[in-house]
């Protein structure tokens, strides 16, 4: 009797797709041409894999890195040689940046003509590699599935981040099949991510933390994708200590609570960068000491011995030095470092702590985020403070890059991790609305909303054909202050108000725009409209609406630690003397 | 401080490209680098060369180790270490006096003569980088026709080793 092992042949182009359905691939993000037609005819009449198609792959690779943002799923891209590669440049730069994890397929052209400067020929692995975790070409399609297995353990794993894998059209060919395997786990011996932190290292750290008379806990994007909000505010509320966080950590620990003293770093609130300055331990979990959060790095927490904790060893000691590294995921460091702390039986001293805090109302009572409310015109806080209430809080908000973005770091307090998606490391103007688009994909019903101002939508702004097709009715909040805000505001600072191309002399009627793309779009003028608008807004359940808000134009972001400034050398409002306040 | 980085990594297409182009992008220098597969044709043997306070060389070993393709890397110059690179030379010997004192000083530094001809020496010579620079000194820049450096290698003294 003969027995016959049964075993499934698939051609490249099937086992791109079977590959993605065995890693349980929600949506692909992506647009075709030539060297990914084979990859696109295998996914045609499935309906396992949801294709999104895009208007730009820039666009693709935004909505697959906020879907990411705001699940913890890798988001999957798909794109063709060449310029459809070029494309994705930049969304790939800002998934690096920020430690999202990703996976970008791309076509290449076949394997005989690589090199000959064939049609839609670039070197895509070599274009993508320094803004990638890792890339490969595909050159023998019977390691095809194993490469795309490797490519999201990459992802996934470790410090997360995008990875490419570049497949030549031959490789994909529906004529030649070969025996398909999906591994279901991969062991790589060059690549071993540290999970647990070193005992003895967080031993040490407890009893520094218990010594602690002004202590400081400096939380950043590690902990969002880290998953540890719930150990880090457990952490935090064991010990009574305040805490701050990043522009990347915010939702990490709730905005609404006492302990938290608002974001720190260039506009960071003066009650966090002042603590930040005085503390004598400081505490950094899955923060990264960004030049955008130490300012002038010579002056920065003069007094605090450092503890770090990172999954990343190369981000140790990169910038700034640290007393105690503890190099492991936030989540399990931080469940160690609690169950060390409880069994110390030990308590920092009450004493110290209350006579620190009593420093920081102090500074807390500043309040250094005040405007002008009577203003008879639209003021971009007053919108984000009435975009928080309209939506109780809740919403997955995704930004721009500019003046918008901080104030809906200063003024929407996120209470939950992953609802708050912007580009922090990059600055990737064009961000916010393709990632408002893939975060309504994971989340439909869910409140999304982009915020964003008139300059930073138009470099996206053809996917709100995408939003349309896909039925992604987000929402868009545009802060039109007509001008570059930041560039103005850095113009006004420090080039003497010279306001070298910072505005556009024509800016497109949104209200029309957003119509044309069968959206429905809202102007608002007057103070008095901004809630009735959001509220109408957020009634259209099924529709996108793009609320264009004419805001002060002139108004800035307070406080700034100016480049090159310490972090304690804050710029505050015109309207706060803060010798007056704090006398 | 000169710091020698030896590594184990994939021999894969693109492995070589990674190492140099973390160098570049993070402004690092780099003052030689060898590469070569091992006994193991899936590995590859990189030895670099470079310079850098404490604080840089601490970060580019841990950039490197973050490359995927990076197996194991060590800072060989911290430890007990035999450093050797190999040298090619090519001298002009026009007449009897040249080729006599060449030969000579060949010979003090235990170079090989492996190719004459009527007007040219190609000397063999290896050791260590600054043994090779004290031989080139003692040369005078018109002796010289070509001086092709392997750029060093170099291996741990005793039991120890760097392996997977």
């Amino acid at each position: 009797m003969v027995f016959r092992v049964f075993r499934v042949e698939l051609s490249g182009a099937e086992i791109v797709v079977q590959a993605l359905k065995d890693e349980g691939v929600e949506f692909i993000f992506g647009y075709p041409g030539g060297a990914v037609l084979h990859i696109y005819d295998a996914l045609f009449g499935q309906e396992d894999v949801k294709h999104v198609l895009v208007r730009h792959e820039q666009g693709a690779t935004h909505m697959a890195d906020g879907y990411a943002r705001a699940t913890g799923k890798p988001g999957v891209v798909l794109a063709t040689s060449g310029p459809g590669a070029t494309n994705l440049v930049t969304g790939i730069a800002t998934a690096y940046m920020d430690s999202i994890p990703m996976v970008v397929l791309t076509g290449q052209v076949p394997t005989p003509v690589i090199g000959s400067d064939a049609f839609q020929e670039c070197d895509t692995v070599g274009i993508t590699r320094p803004c990638v975790k890792h890339n490969f070409l595909v050159k023998d399609r019977r390691k095809l599935a194993e490469t795309i297995k490797k490519a999201f353990h990459i992802a996934t794993t470790g410090r997360p981040g995008p990875v490419l894998v570049d497949i030549p059209k031959d490789i994909t060919d529906p004529n030649v099949k070969v025996p398909y395997h999906y591994p279901e786990t991969i062991s790589l011996r060059s690549y071993k991510p540290k999970v647990k932190g070193n005992p003895r290292q967080i031993k040490k750290a407890a009893e520094l933390i218990l010594q602690a008379r002004r202590p400081m806990i400096y939380a950043g994007g590690g902990v969002i994708l880290g998953e540890a909000a719930p150990e880090l505010t457990e952490f935090t509320r064991l010990l009574g200590f305040p805490i701050t966080l990043t522009l990347m950590g915010l939702g990490g620990y709730p905005g609404t609570d006492r302990q938290f003293l608002g974001m720190l770093g260039m506009h960071g609130t003066y009650e966090a960068n002042m603590a930040m300055h005085e503390c004598d331990v400081l505490i950094a979990i899955g923060a990264r000491f960004d030049d955008r959060v130490t300012g002038k790095l010579d002056a920065f927490c003069p007094y605090a011995k450092i503890v770090h904790i990172d999954v990343d060893p190369a981000s140790i000691a990169k910038n700034v030095p640290v007393d105690i590294p503890i190099v492991g995921q936030v989540k399990p460091v931080l469940t160690d470092l609690i169950a060390e702390l409880k069994a110390s039986g030990k308590k920092p001293d009450a004493d110290a702590l209350a006579a620190w805090w009593q420093q920081i109302e102090r500074w807390r009572a500043v309040d250094c985020l005040r405007y002008d409310r009577e203003s008879p015109l639209i003021k971009p806080q007053y919108v984000i403070e009435q975009l928080w209430e309209a939506t109780r809080g809740e919403a997955y908000v995704t930004s721009d890059v500019g003046q918008h973005q901080m104030w809906v770091a200063q003024y929407y307090k996120f209470d939950r991790p992953r609802h708050w998606i912007n580009s922090g490391g990059l600055g990737t103007m064009g961000f916010g609305m393709p990632a408002a688009i893939g975060v309504k994909l994971a989340h439909p019903d869910s409140d999304v909303v982009c915020v964003t101002g008139e300059a930073s939508i138009q470099m996206c702004i053809q996917e709100l054909s995408t939003a349309l097709q896909y039925k992604t009715p987000i929402k868009i909040v545009n802060l039109n202050n007509r001008y570059m805000g930041m560039v103005r505001q850095w113009q006004e600072f420090t080039y003497e108000s010279r306001y070298s191309h910072s505005y556009m002399d024509t800016i497109p009627d949104f209200v029309r725009l957003a119509e044309a793309y069968g959206h429905v779009g809202m102007r608002i003028e007057k103070p008095e409209d901004v809630r009735p608008a959001l509220d109408e807004a957020f009634r259209m359940k099924d529709r996108l609406v793009f609320l264009d808000f004419i805001t002060d134009r002139t108004e800035n972001v307070y406080p700034m630690v100016e480049a090159g400034k310490a972090q304690h050398e804050m710029r505050l409002p015109p309207w706060i003397n803060v010798d007056r306040e704090l006398a | 401080m000169r710091h020698i980085i030896s590594l184990l990594l994939e021999n894969e297409a693109g492995a070589l490209a990674r190492v140099a182009g973390l160098f570049a992008a993070r402004g690092y220098n780099i003052e030689a680098l060898t590469v070569a597969p091992t006994e193991d044709p899936t590995v590859s043997r990189m030895t670099i060369v470079t310079r850098g306070d404490e604080r840089i060389i601490e970060q580019i070993t841990k950039q490197l180790n973050k490359l995927i393709d990076v197996i194991k890397l060590l800072d060989i110059s911290g430890a007990d270490h035999i450093e050797r690179e190999l040298m090619l030379l090519k001298v002009r010997t026009h007449n009897g006096y040249d080729r006599e004192e060449i030969k000579r000083l060949s010979d003090i530094f235990r170079g090989r003569i492996i190719d004459v001809t009527a007007c040219s020496y190609v000397i063999e010579m290896t050791g260590d980088s600054a043994k090779l620079d004290a031989f080139l000194a003692n040369l005078t820049p018109g002796q010289i026709i070509e001086v092709v450096r392997s750029g060093p290698t170099g291996i741990l003294r005793g039991e120890r080793g760097l392996h997977l």
